[in-house]
């Protein structure tokens, strides 16, 4: 007798098969969203999925079977901020990739936390612009070789967490794909939480990150979150030398703070 | 109960990896899509657990008690 999938019912018809390679973690990311809303009983017709350019794009779109808006290179939160604006009532959620969050569209990302706009932002952060070669980003480790810096990364990477929480964000988590059970609780959190939420899933791109990289196929990559990862309930108990080369994982902040649409609708009620 | 969704399968191996009692193993076998799929070699040892699952990147895999027709 068949079993069916408890995802599937999520799922666009027709569009069954993912766009990513073998092993790639943004089939982990999409599913453990999936499984929030499911977990959530909430309706995913109340829900817009907004996503730019890259790989981790097309976690939502065309896969789920909801409205997904697949914008332009960098500009998922600027979208998004539009549609949220436009009808608060519907719940927000961008899906996108380091480069296209952090980099070409860095500023959004920090204005759109500073504004406490009521949105979750969900970044698979796998390091390296997957969907263009393997270049160099501003999440590359250092020292690391990609395609554009055969004799090594000089630049340090963005610590996404602080950056979200410095900026404002309200919601900030940080996971890996091997964290896929905490991730997906961080997302029921975020999608709850009214104001800018923030959750990086560090991920494993084993075509473009961990051939050209040498850190390995996509169990290799797992395997060494797992073993990397620090709780960052721990961290304080640990010297920095132990800290090196660790992923903090865990909630970095969860606080209260007046959100942008219902600030609007106050100073509506009164202006009159 | 496991079901291995053989045309969404990518060979991926993470089902295999991450199962605590290797219940999976990758077969010789070449799909459509000319891929290893997983195979299922001991099922009496599998508790539920859902790592498979969870982990498949393609929803290829799934648990689940075999439901009884009465
Ligand atoms: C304006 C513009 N600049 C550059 C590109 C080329 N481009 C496509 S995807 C991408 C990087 C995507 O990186 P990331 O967001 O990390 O996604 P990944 O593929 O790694 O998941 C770039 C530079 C583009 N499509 N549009
Ligand atoms: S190139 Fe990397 S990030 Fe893109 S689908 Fe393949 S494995 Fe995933
Ligand atoms: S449910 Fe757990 S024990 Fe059973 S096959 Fe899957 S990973 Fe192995
Ligand atoms: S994790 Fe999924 S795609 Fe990968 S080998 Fe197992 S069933 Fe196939
Ligand atoms: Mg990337």
């Amino acid at each position: 007798m068949k079993i069916v999938h408890p995802l599937i019912k999520y799922v666009r018809p027709g569009f069954l098969s993912t766009t990513n390679c073998a092993g790639c973690g943004n089939g982990i990311i999409a599913q453990s969203i999936l499984r929030a809303v499911d977990e959530l009983e909430m309706d995913i017709d109340d829900f817009v999925f907004v996503s730019g350019i890259g790989c981790a794009a097309w976690i939502p779109s065309p896969f789920f079977n909801a409205d997904v808006l697949h914008t332009t290179h960098g500009r998922p939160i600027a979208f998004a901020t539009g549609v949220k604006l436009s009808n608060p009532k519907l719940r927000v959620m961008v899906v996108s990739g380091d480069g296209d969050l952090v980099a070409i569209g860095g500023n959004h990302f920090i204005h759109a936390a500073r504004r406490n706009i009521d949105l979750t932002v969900i970044c698979a952060n796998n390091g390296i612009y997957g969907m263009t070669g393997g270049q160099v980003g501003p999440t590359t480790p250092s020292g690391l070789k990609t395609a554009t810096t055969p004799y090594g990364n000089l630049e340090r990477p963005f610590d996404l967490p602080n950056l979200a929480k410095a900026a404002g964000a309200v919601y900030v988590a940080r996971w890996t794909t091997y964290h896929a059970r905490q991730l997906t609780k961080s997302i029921k959190r975020a999608v709850q939480k009214k104001g800018f939420s923030f959750i990086e899933v560090i991920s494993q791109c084993p075509v473009q990150f961990g051939r050209r990289t040498g850190a390995g196929n996509a169990v290799t990559m797992m395997q060494n979150y797992k073993k990397n990862s620090v709780s960052i309930k721990k961290v304080d108990k640990l010297k920095e030398n132990e800290l090196k080369g660790k992923i903090i994982v865990g909630e970095f902040i969860d606080r209260e703070e007046p959100e942008l649409c219902e600030e609007i609708a106050k100073m509506r009620e009164r202006i009159g | 109960m496991i079901e291995i969704n053989e045309e969404l399968c990518k060979g991926c191996g993470l089902c295999v990896a991450f199962c605590p009692k290797d219940v999976l193993k990758m077969s010789n076998k070449l799909t459509k899509k000319g891929i290893h799929p997983p195979e299922v070699i001991n099922e009496k040892d599998c508790t539920l657990c859902g790592n498979c699952m969870l982990y498949c990147p393609d929803l290829a895999i799934v648990i689940g008690k075999e439901e009884k027709i009465v």
